[in-house]
């Protein structure tokens, strides 16, 4: 008898088992596998238009497999490509320092502060993430318009005769980027700087260690984790950004992102936009693994 | 480091991430059309708005759409979690959490896009839906889907999205929570369901409601994904705002972002007082626990 019910019982929770582990696994193959498999497939094939001719076919008893690689041929001889993947490159790198370097201080003066005011100041954090992230992006535009706020006081205190251009420039795309993942920064490397020791620190400060390279020596490399973390979450996003660029870059500012939109809503070229998304995850992929086997390394010393 | 240094650098931050909101709110309340003019007070853009049929028509579609991939994410996030946390060995488990982390991290432009093809490919697979029986008939006639993409398409790829963002939500939830109560329940004999129902369910319910509250804000948000699913008949609120920003300023935006920063903040209040009575009442409720101990 008990036999029976332990059997029914494990049944049944194999059951359970199957539908926990099951659902969401199928879910996410078919809205995230096959989706990029279809991407994939369709970067091998031919402009002409959105047709989904099979590389394969089956003729006179042989297996014909037709791979074309005319789209990434042309992706690795046009230099507009290149430059397109180098700057997104360079805006994601600069956004990731300029984040790194504000949001370090910040970080750290939040775990400074007084234990009451912390949740206060880390749900003034968080808060921006509510509301809309386009229309964060939108109010730069009001800002640093010709005729925008910041021109206009500058230009009513007496700095400056004409206005400056700083909308649809480099400076205003590196602007709204910061902006937007100056969150992504601060919120890792709070909760990593949060759990140090600060006995740390005073013995340092005990054995004659000032306090600058105390921050050097033991609070920076103790924060590692929260650094890479925290630039990850900040570079990965910003190399396929779209919104921003569109909003506040300049015609020259080339980002990946931008060109693979164009690429398929104005030259309707489904293919080539195809063989764009692929050689973007390739080079999101690369830190990416870089930073697992980092992650993992460092979980294997502990 | 010196603390006047500290507070100098933590006020220019948050100005930095406020200012831009509060000139958008400032700014929707100016009779003039300028940025840099202030024409008077005046709730002239929000009358506009109010008037403007394409932004009501828009605000609906966006909430229904966020409301059900909300839900969907939730339920599925929840699943993905339980997977992670409590089977640490299954056939696929590696591949399993690096598909469930990959939306985190992928550009929304290759979601959108990939997604799309697929939708398409589908679309193109299935051809006229009357010759596939009454059940697709009855499909397409409930979700418009794969007649024409729009409500359906952006659905699932939202849902797909925010299981992703709710399956960590609820995965940091459930590996702080302690096992032992589930266990003693098991030995007093509840059966799996029942411990999910009594026990496990309502401590988890805060995360839940957190993990909602975020999908719903991404699908409301989310204008990239959203532009490569929707239909001719499907314009979001999103997609509506980024076609307005791309040709300039415009007024009327300023009066949305008001009205979403007003509805923001009165959550935000509306939670935290929650949050706070809910406290005192569990501390109440421990007191009066220990009271009854001695």
């Amino acid at each position: 008898m008990s036999a029976v019910t332990r059997i029914v019982g494990d049944l049944r929770q194999g059951w359970g088992r199957y539908t926990v582990i099951g659902v969401p696994y199928l879910f996410l193959i078919v809205l995230f596998t096959i989706p990029f498999l279809v991407v994939l497939r369709l970067s091998f094939s031919q402009a002409d238009g959105a047709s989904f001719a099979d590389l394969t076919s089956y003729t006179d008893g042989i297996l014909h497999i037709q791979i074309k690689l005319a789209n990434y041929i042309y992706l690795a001889t046009d230099d507009l490509y290149a430059e397109t993947y180098l700057s997104s490159l360079k805006f994601a790198a600069i956004n990731t320092g300029l984040c790194l370097f504000i949001g370090y201080p910040f970080a750290y003066f939040m775990v400074r502060s007084p234990v009451s005011m912390r949740p206060a100041l880390l749900m003034l954090v968080s808060l921006p993430f509510w509301t809309s992230f386009l229309l964060r992006v939108y109010a730069w535009q009001g800002l640093l318009d010709d005729e925008g706020i910041i021109n206009g006081l500058l230009m009513w205190v007496g700095i400056i005769e004409e206005p400056i251009q700083m909308l649809r420039t480099s400076f205003s795309l590196i602007v709204g980027m910061v902006y937007t993942y100056l969150p992504f920064m601060i919120l890792p490397l709070y909760s990593n700087l949060v759990k140090m020791d600060m006995r740390l620190l005073e013995a340092a400060k005990d054995l004659g260690c000032g306090p600058l390279k105390a921050f050097w020596l033991i609070t920076v490399p103790l924060s590692k984790n929260g650094i890479i973390a925290g630039s990850m979450l900040v570079f990965i996003p910003s190399v396929g950004e779209y919104v921003i660029p569109t909003l506040l870059g300049g015609p020259d500012n080339l980002m990946i992102g931008r060109v693979l939109w164009d690429e398929f809503f104005a030259n309707n070229d489904w293919p080539m936009a195809s063989s764009v998304a692929v050689t973007m995850v390739l080079l999101i992929l690369a830190p990416l693994v870089i930073f697992n086997r980092y992650q993992s390394q460092t979980g294997g010393d502990r | 480091m010196d603390s006047r240094f500290g507070r100098f650098w933590l006020a220019m931050g948050y100005a930095f991430l406020y200012i831009p909101i509060l000139t958008l709110v400032v700014l929707s309340f100016n009779e003039s059309k300028l940025v840099s003019v202030w024409g008077g007070f005046s709730l002239k853009w929000y009358g506009v708005l109010a008037k403007d049929e394409a932004v009501i028509d828009a605000l609906f579609l966006t909430l229904r759409i966020a409301f059900f991939s909300a839900t969907a994410a939730v339920i599925l996030g929840t699943l993905a979690a339980f997977a992670m946390v409590r089977y640490p060995r299954f056939f696929g488990r590696t591949t399993f959490s690096a598909h469930l982390n990959a939306p985190l991290v992928v550009p929304e432009v290759i979601t959108g896009l990939s997604l799309l093809l697929f939708f398409v490919m589908i679309q193109n697979l299935l051809g006229p839906v009357e010759e596939w029986g009454p059940f697709l008939t009855l499909f397409k006639n409930t979700f418009g889907f794969p007649e024409e993409r729009g409500a359906f398409t952006i659905w699932a790829g939202h849902a797909s999205i925010g299981m992703a963002f709710a399956a960590v939500v609820i995965q940091s939830r459930l590996i702080e929570m302690d096992k032992s109560l589930e266990e003693a329940a098991m030995d007093l004999g509840c059966k799996p369901f029942q411990v999910f129902y009594l026990v496990t369910f309502p401590q988890i319910v805060p995360a839940l409601l957190s993990a909602w509250l975020l999908t719903f804000t991404i699908s409301m948000d989310d204008v990239v994904t959203t532009a490569f699913l929707s239909g001719p008949a499907s314009t979001t609120l999103p997609v509506l705002i980024m076609g307005k920003a791309r040709l300039g300023l415009d007024p009327t935006i300023n009066a949305i972002a008001t009205i979403t920063v007003a509805i923001v903040a009165c959550a935000v209040f509306a939670g935290s007082l929650y949050m706070f009575r809910q406290e005192k009442k569990l501390a109440a409720e421990a007191a009066a626990a220990y009271r009854d101990a001695d």
